[in-house]
């Protein structure tokens, strides 16, 4: 398999749940293997949806799925046991054992019995000192990695983190983007969705927005960030102005958070910013700054544009 | 195949049943010691023998008949009830394993401990009766495949139900009510000749009568006809259980 090569190939891919409601409306992506894939969207956009039917949990209404080149649902075993999902909450059988949950998810997956691997994993996620706890007395912290750990049990080439971090301290957090890295160092295909898009924005090589149940972007993170991004020139004045000068007017000015603030939006792929000149003009018109900083805008603020 | 996925479900329900072992086994036999001392002695003495059995010895196999029945469908009904409620099914959903060996898992660690609660009930009642078994390879394929096809009813049972109450109320308002009326307790050739009629309709009859045939060679019907009863029963519930996966009836939205 080569980098860029797809894992999963979604096409024309369309849900409707019983009461005519469109959860997903012709999606079609590709995930490339080794990469880590952000899938953001507001709340009920259909990324859960999307997840659930790749996964086997959900049926789909008319579209095609295919994993590493097999059909999710013709070749649903050799397609089902590459994947490991972590769902947004933990649910199982609360009375058991740490290590019995997550051997259990091992064998449900038609892989051996392996004390060697799950060993590693539960060190790997710091729950090797738990095993033998009921899930019932663990934290929401250490349920979630359980979650993983049972999602990992039997090694997996893509994994699905959904919503991961939702109601996590900022250590764990933290601690779980590193381990995410590593997965990604070690050939996993991750895919996740958050709510927290300083997250995505930080760990992910690519962006797809899914809203309405339609993907309305998928783009490198970077080239995203690029294109969609603006850049802010933020001038603070010596006095306040009233309103901005006729002869600045081309510029697109705007006042910032008073009247000693201006703000300038510029291309940073243009030829010419712009900068100089505006800088030159305002000493011309006799307008005096003390400050002058700049500010990009995070991809935060690219993905409410995109939603809005 | 994927036996390890069989294996894991399995074993994942037996080590359930496990935690509450105590409670699994010694419930039952309290209970079949109850019904030893009110209908065998209270009712025995008055009741000499039925068919040249002792009455103590001939409620042994309804007795046995009856916990199977009703451990069978618990059992299995819960077993796939609960990971719908908790919302832990999505790992069967997403694992690679067809509905059959899903199936094979739940239904066959749910019929192994209403197995081994029967053969308890049946070594308990030897503490109060003289019971002899004349066929013991035909009372154990009765104890096998009843136990399969009630764990097979409950397991349709436990995807049907949406609630607590309706996963209850099967057992309690058809199933326990079809065992008592079934010849658990005395022969249906007791009954008036209109009720005898009725009775065939009900199909406990059939396993409670192949059954006490193993142990007495009496029975009330026909012990062909009773295994022939039971057998259908079983296709139908694996028919039934084949619709609700091929459809992912309650399973999959």
């Amino acid at each position: 398999m080569t980098q860029n090569s797809s894992v999963i190939e979604v096409s024309g891919l369309h849900k409707t749940y019983a009461p005519g409601f469109d959860a997903l409306k012709g999606v079609s992506l590709e995930i490339n293997q080794g990469e880590i894939f952000a899938l953001l969207g507001p709340n009920g956009a259909g990324k859960t949806t999307l997840i659930n039917i790749i996964c086997g949990i959900v049926d789909k209404t008319s579209g095609a799925i295919r994993i590493n080149g097999h059909d999710n649902v013709l070749d649903f075993r050799k397609a089902r046991s590459q994947i490991g999902l972590v769902p947004q909450e933990l649910s199982t059988e609360i009375f058991e054992s740490v290590e019995a949950t997550v051997s259990f998810s091992r064998g449900l997956f038609g892989k051996p019995p392996n004390p060697d691997h799950i060993e590693k994993v539960l060190k790997t996620l710091a729950l090797w000192d738990k095993r033998k706890d009921i899930i019932m007395t663990l934290s929401g912290g250490m349920k979630k990695r359980v979650a993983i750990a049972k999602a990992l049990a039997h090694e997996p080439k893509i994994l699905f983190l959904d919503e991961p971090t939702a109601g996590v301290d900022v250590g764990l957090r933290q601690a779980m983007w590193e381990f995410v890295g590593q997965l990604r160092e070690e050939g996993v295909t991750i895919i996740l969705t958050t709510h927290y898009i300083e997250e995505a924005e930080q760990i992910a090589d690519r962006i797809g927005v899914i809203n309405h149940g339609e993907i309305i972007l998928v783009e490198d993170k970077h080239k995203l960030m690029r294109e969609l991004g603006k850049k802010q020139l933020i001038i603070e004045l010596d006095i306040e102005l009233t309103h901005i000068p006729d002869d600045l007017r081309r510029y697109n000015l705007v006042f910032g958070a008073s009247g000693s603030e201006l703000i300038y939006n510029y291309d940073t792929q243009a030829s010419q910013t712009g900068i100089t000149s505006l800088l030159g003009e305002l000493g011309t018109a006799g307008i005096r700054f003390h400050d002058v900083k700049t500010k990009q805008s995070s991809l935060e603020d690219i993905f409410v544009g995109l939603v809005k | 195949m994927n036996w390890y996925g069989v294996r894991a479900i399995y074993t994942f329900e037996m080590a359930r049943w496990g935690r509450t072992l105590f409670q699994s086994i010694v419930a039952p036999v309290i209970s079949t010691s109850l019904y030893f001392i009110v209908f065998g002695a209270a009712i025995g003495s008055r009741i000499t023998e039925i068919d040249g059995v002792s009455y103590g010895a001939f409620i042994v196999p309804g007795l046995i008949m009856l916990s199977l029945l009703t451990e069978s469908i618990s059992n299995a009904s819960f077993g796939i009830y609960f990971p719908r409620y908790s919302g832990s099914i999505y790992e069967i959903l997403s694992a690679p394993i067809s509905f059959a060996e899903a199936t094979i898992g739940y239904v066959g660690a749910a019929a192994t401990k209403s197995v081994i609660v029967g053969l308890v009930i049946f070594a308990t009642a030897h503490l109060f009766v003289d019971v002899h078994v004349m066929h013991p390879q035909w009372m154990l394929l009765f104890l096998i495949l009843t136990a399969v096809t009630f764990s097979m009813f409950g397991f349709i049972l436990g995807i049907w139900a949406d609630n607590w109450e309706k996963l209850s109320i099967v057992p309690t308002l058809i199933i326990t009510p079809l065992a008592f009326l079934g010849g658990s307790f005395y022969s249906i050739k007791m009954l008036p000749e209109f009720w005898q009629t009725v009775s065939l309709f009900n199909p406990v009859v059939y396993l409670i009568s192949g059954f006490r045939w193993a142990f007495y060679e009496n029975a009330d019907v026909n012990v062909g006809f009773s295994l022939g009863m039971t057998v259908i029963f079983l296709l139908t519930c694996i028919t039934i259980v084949y619709w609700i996966f091929k459809t992912g009836y309650r399973l999959r939205s």
